[in-house]
């Protein structure tokens, strides 16, 4: 009568963390491990206690990382066997940019970034195609385009990283230090934000819609470089100097790339409810995901954005508090930094204690998107401050 | 009937409501912006002039000159804290409960009455189906409470009351952090204000003249301010600039800048700041030397002492005056940045005064290929020349000469007002690489007697030539000669232009400063060989001459509109820069760094935990059969909850009832 006690057992088993990793896990942690060992073995004598820490603190980062959302490990695995190629085609001389034809074509940092550029349109056009034609073999296309335009823009990073390096060792620095750079990071988190959930809903029909705002940025970071040569690479100015730095820029386009993700989910979101109350057969009634999945991702977006956001603008304060003795100066960026804040602070109000769901939260956080555009951009368009590290 | 609530509570209720909170939110923001709009602290005549006495005047008396000290903003900012804490309060005791509380006697009615219920008919014994319950929700990770009743029994449990924590630390967090800015805060000074104690100096004086109302003590709880301290000087006080005005304040030690030093990148940027400092404080044993760089700052009792920027501390410049009249001798001067010097021998009084010194100026040059690129053109000397009738220009002179299309020239900008561009004097360059053959042409110039007798030489020449021999004509021609050379070396090309305007008609006009300027050209190119010789230049000139009295007339031409009667050229110096500290003492940092370490655990404990409860009731049946009601509810993420409860469900479901014998071979998840 009784149960056999094995069989409760088994399903009563919450499988623990390293129980439901495989094979590939483990190689890829020790992948993970070998590379940090490589670089500190390599680097750790011109290293210091920060960038030490910092290593030491990726390895697990990523390693988690990777273990939480496996299609990381292959992306990973892709940028950094082609960031490797790039270095090594360079074979330390700046000069072969030009000469060579792996670097001139594909992976010297301009020429990643222009292939990211036309992949992330390509794919913007795919995703819709595929969500006009109901094709899920064009969906499938859009979101390999969508990786692959990913890897490219990472690799991009990277060996402009490497070439900041080649073309004076005292340039060197990781590339977020200017308004072109962070307008690569921006679509990369994006993009990397967006296949996350499209992986983890499985729905690929948003595609369209999220990279519509990465393509907005594309035209910005093309027009920007043609026009004003932003993508040369420049020392950089004593103030940015700074480890604060390195992790607030990143933890800041979490944010963003969250929030813009989260605008569009939006954008899905009253597509779809207006379509279902006009015309429920209708092509957006019908192809859209349904509402509370629009609704769900969005919250987590505001939420994920949020989060990194707070510890952004706390690092900010860091970073201030020793560049310029003031953890908090009211500087025209700082203080648009807040609003966003608090803007999102309010949306979050509202939906947790007053349970606002729908069409005006929807709006709200596509407004939200303008406010934190402006944060990020109007700024150092319009306004003059300390902050003048993206002046246009 | 319900008694209508105190005054009290209707207050708490107002201060701790989630409408204030959000309204709160949303006005911080819209005050926040102006702020950002209206370019805050400014010299106050800037915003005069900007929007006239009417608008200025009413937002002087709003404060967006200073929004983020005004009292209305400060206002919101304690109201928002004053809600949250309201709220905060107002919310614990709940929150207390429901974690306490496992709530193991549920009705059987409530739990159908929820959104998440399920109710399973068990193929076990009730005793059977409690133990199962427990330890199926105990290795879910849920705490668990039991209850035995006549008839029945409940498993109640309950898990992530993190996220109530979340509540807690995200909200305290923001209090803890507003409390530490506090601590920083001008509040101190502004109460002195009000209370008339304090009052910040608006004029430009020494800090030791400034008067006690302006000045603070060391024993201030914190401050944040600034001072430029020359190399090998010294300070024990900073400025706190304030609206228009600023404070002195006294530091508890003194601080010396040994040296400042600048190092560039080869593209001319700057790569870094740094200052070596020397404390000298009664309580050090002997004085304590650091050297602090942009991003890092020295801290000695609890002061800390940051690189923000840098300036001239005094350079020591020697000048060589040229004058551009010959009846005065060149004069030397020594100087200092920022200080002045009478000047004489001139028909005027002039007042010297020194504003600034640079060691590199970086400007983009054009390159005869047409490109610009950016280029060091070395040091400069700025300074101000002020008549007896307290007008002065603004000039900067480079010191070295500056290569520009190929030539060579001594460049000197000058303006009226700092809000124009520079107009450039260009004077060439001479093959010893000095001003001797300008200024020598120019004197010469002005020598009466050479230029008559050169005058005379030249037209004698070509009346000989010509077969012309009529000395009235050679008067004239000489006379005019003479006239125009002196107008021109005075007055430049207008002046010329200026008496053809005046002696003739309109239509004569152009025949005449054509005629004119071919008796000029004649005139200076005399002049010019007359200067080639007394240089000992013999022989033909060359192209490289032919250029520089080119150059030279162009320069020339704009004397008279330069202002000064003199060329001053930098020709020595010393170096003297001084470093430009900002000083804080803020013991709130701490505070507001724990705060917001607070504010992180807590808004992820928010987001990430959920606060879930399950409910198993299970009611005994015959032959050892029982049912089971389970039910649930979370504080978050019901998405994910639905999900879970799905799940768990299903778990329950092979675990209890019969067919799970077959469990091993369906596989579990
Ligand atoms: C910026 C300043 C903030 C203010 C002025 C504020 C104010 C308030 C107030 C007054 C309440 C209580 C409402 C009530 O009693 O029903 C509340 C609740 C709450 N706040 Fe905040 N808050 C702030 C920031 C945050 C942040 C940053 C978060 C985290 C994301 C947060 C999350 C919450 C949550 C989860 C509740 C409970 C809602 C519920 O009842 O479920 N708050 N807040």
């Amino acid at each position: 009568m009784s149960v056999p006690q094995e069989a409760i057992e088994s399903l009563l088993e919450q499988p623990g963390l390293f129980k439901r990793l495989n094979l590939k896990d483990w190689v890829w942690a020790a992948i993970v491990l070998a590379a940090t060992a490589f670089v500190f073995v390599n680097y750790g004598k011109v290293m210091d206690a920060y960038e030490i820490g910092i290593l030491a603190l990726s390895a697990p980062g990523l390693i988690g990382l990777g273990w939480y959302w496996k299609a990381f490990q292959p992306y990973a695995l892709a940028v950094a066997a082609c960031s490797l190629l790039g270095i090594w085609l360079y074979g330390g001389d700046y000069g072969n940019a030009e000469q060579v034809f792996g670097l001139k074509f594909l992976f010297s940092s301009q020429s990643a970034v222009m292939w990211m550029s036309a992949l992330f349109v390509l794919a913007t056009v795919t995703y819709f195609a595929g969500l006009f034609a109901n094709n899920g073999f064009t969906l499938k296309t859009g979101s390999a385009i969508t990786w692959a335009a990913l890897i490219m823009g990472f690799t991009g990073l990277m060996v402009r990283w490497y070439e900041s390096y080649l073309i004076d060792p005292e340039f060197g620095h990781i590339p977020v230090s200017n308004l072109y750079e962070v307008f690569i990071l921006f679509c990369l988190i994006t993009g990397l934000l967006y296949l996350y959930y499209e992986g983890r809903y499985k729905n690929r029909t948003l595609g369209g819609f999220v990279l519509l705002v990465i393509s907005a940025a594309v035209a910005f970071l093309l027009w920007y470089s043609f026009e004003k040569g932003a993508d040369k690479i420049l020392p950089l100015v004593p103030a940015l100097k700074s480890y604060w730095m390195k992790i607030h820029v990143p933890a800041n386009f979490v944010g963003y790339g969250a929030f813009a993700l989260a605008a569009m989910t939006s954008v899905a979101y009253l597509l779809k409810a207006g379509g279902e109350k006009r015309n429920p057969q209708g092509f957006t009634a019908t192809r859209l995901p349904p509402l509370e999945m629009l609704d769900d991702i969005t919250y987590k977006a505001i939420a994920l954005g949020f989060a990194f956001f707070t510890i952004a603008t706390i690092l900010g304060a860091m970073w201030a508090a020793e560049a310029w003795g003031g953890y908090w100066s009211w500087d025209p960026k700082e203080t648009w930094a807040l609003i966003v804040w608090l803007n999102y602070a309010a949306w979050l109000h509202l939906r947790f204690s007053k349970g606002w769901r729908g069409v005006p939260m929807a709006w709200w956080a596509i407004v939200g998107l303008f406010v934190t555009l402006f944060a990020f951009l109007g700024v150092n368009m319009f306004l003059s401050g300390l902050h003048s590290y993206g002046e246009l | 009937m319900k008694n209508s609530p105190t005054a009290s509570t209707r207050l708490i209720n107002f201060l701790g409501s989630m409408n204030l909170a959000i309204s709160l939110l949303v006005v911080l923001a819209i005050a926040s912006i102006i702020g950002t709009v209206l370019k805050q602290n400014q010299p106050y005549t800037d915003y005069q002039i900007k929007f006239g006495s009417f608008w200025f005047d009413l937002f002087q008396s709003l404060g967006l000159y200073d929004v983020y000290s005004a009292v209305w903003f400060l206002g919101i900012l304690a109201f928002l804290v004053i809600s949250i804490a309201t709220c905060v309060g107002r919310n614990t005791p709940g929150i207390l409960r429901e974690l306490r509380h496992f709530r193991e006697n549920v009705q059987e009615k409530s739990l159908r009455a929820m959104k998440h219920q399920f109710t399973l008919p068990v193929s076990m014994a009730a005793t059977e189906a409690q133990t199962l319950a427990q330890r199926i929700l105990a290795s879910q990770g849920f705490k668990t409470r039991q209850k035995a009743a006549e008839d029945h029994m409940v498993v109640a449990g309950m898990k992530g009351g993190a996220n109530h924590w979340g509540y807690w630390l995200t909200h305290l967090g923001i209090i803890v952090i507003c409390l530490g800015g506090l601590m920083d805060s001008r509040l101190p000074l502004m109460i002195g204000e009000w209370q008339g104690a304090l009052k910040p100096e608006t004029r430009n004086m020494p800090a030791s003249e400034v008067p006690s109302v302006s000045q603070l003590p060391t024993s201030s709880f914190s401050y944040r301010g600034s001072v430029d301290i020359p190399e090998g000087g010294s300070a024990n006080v900073i400025f706190l600039p304030v609206r228009d005005g600023y404070f002195v304040q006294h530091l508890p030690f003194d601080v010396e800048v040994k040296d400042f030093r600048v190092e560039h990148y080869s593209t001319g940027m700057p790569k870094s700041f740094e200052s070596d400092l020397v404390i000298r404080d009664k309580d050090l044993p002997k004085p304590m030397e650091a050297t602090i760089a942009v991003n890092h700052p020295l801290i000695y009792k609890g002061v800390a002492i940051y690189q923000a920027n840098f300036g001239d501390g005094g350079s020591r410049v020697n000048l060589r005056l040229h004058p551009f009249n010959n009846q005065y001798a060149a004069q030397d001067v020594e100087g200092n940045i920022f200080k002045d010097y009478k000047l004489t021998s001139s028909n005027q009084q002039y007042k010297l005064e020194l504003t600034d010194f640079r060691l590199f100026n970086i400007n983009d040059m054009e390159e005869p290929d047409g490109t610009t690129k950016k280029t060091n053109l070395g040091p400069s000397v700025s300074f101000k020349l002020r008549d007896a009738t307290g007008q002065a220009m603004e000039y900067q002179n480079y010191m070295n000469p500056v290569s520009i299309k190929g030539q060579i020239y001594y460049i000197s900008g000058v303006r009226s007002t700092p809000a124009e561009p520079f107009r450039y004097l260009h004077i060439p360059v001479d093959p010893k690489g000095g001003m001797e053959r300008f200024m020598r042409f120019l004197s010469n110039m002005q020598d009466q007697e050479l230029v008559k007798k050169s005058a005379l030489e030249t037209t004698r020449d070509s009346m000989q030539q010509a077969a012309v021999k009529s000395p009235d004509v050679e008067n004239q021609v000489v006379e005019s000669m003479v006239r125009l050379t002196t107008l021109f070396a005075a007055q430049g090309s207008d002046g010329v232009m200026q008496e053809i305007t005046e002696r003739f008609p309109e239509d004569k006009r152009e025949s005449a400063s054509e005629a004119f300027m071919k008796v000029l050209n004649a005139s200076l190119r005399s002049i010019y060989q007359e200067t080639l010789k007394q240089e000992g230049v013999t022989g033909e000139a060359t192209d490289a001459d032919l250029a520089f009295f080119d150059d030279s007339l162009l320069a020339i031409d704009k004397i008279s509109a330069y202002g000064s009667p003199w060329f001053v050229q930098l020709t020595n110096f010393k170096h003297i820069e001084a470093s430009g500290l900002q000083i804080t003492r803020s013991p709130g940092k701490d505070v507001v760094y724990f705060g917001s370490v607070m504010l992180i655990i807590g808004v992820f404990l928010l987001f990430y935990v959920a606060h879930r409860r399950i409910w198993v009731w299970i009611k005994p049946l015959e032959n050892d059969q029982s049912e089971i009601v389970l039910a649930g509810s979370t504080n978050r993420n019901l998405p994910e909850f639905e999900h879970y409860f799905k799940r768990l469900q299903e778990t329950f479901r092979q675990a209890m009832v019969h067919e799970v014998k077959h469990v091993s071979s369906t596989g579990s998840d």
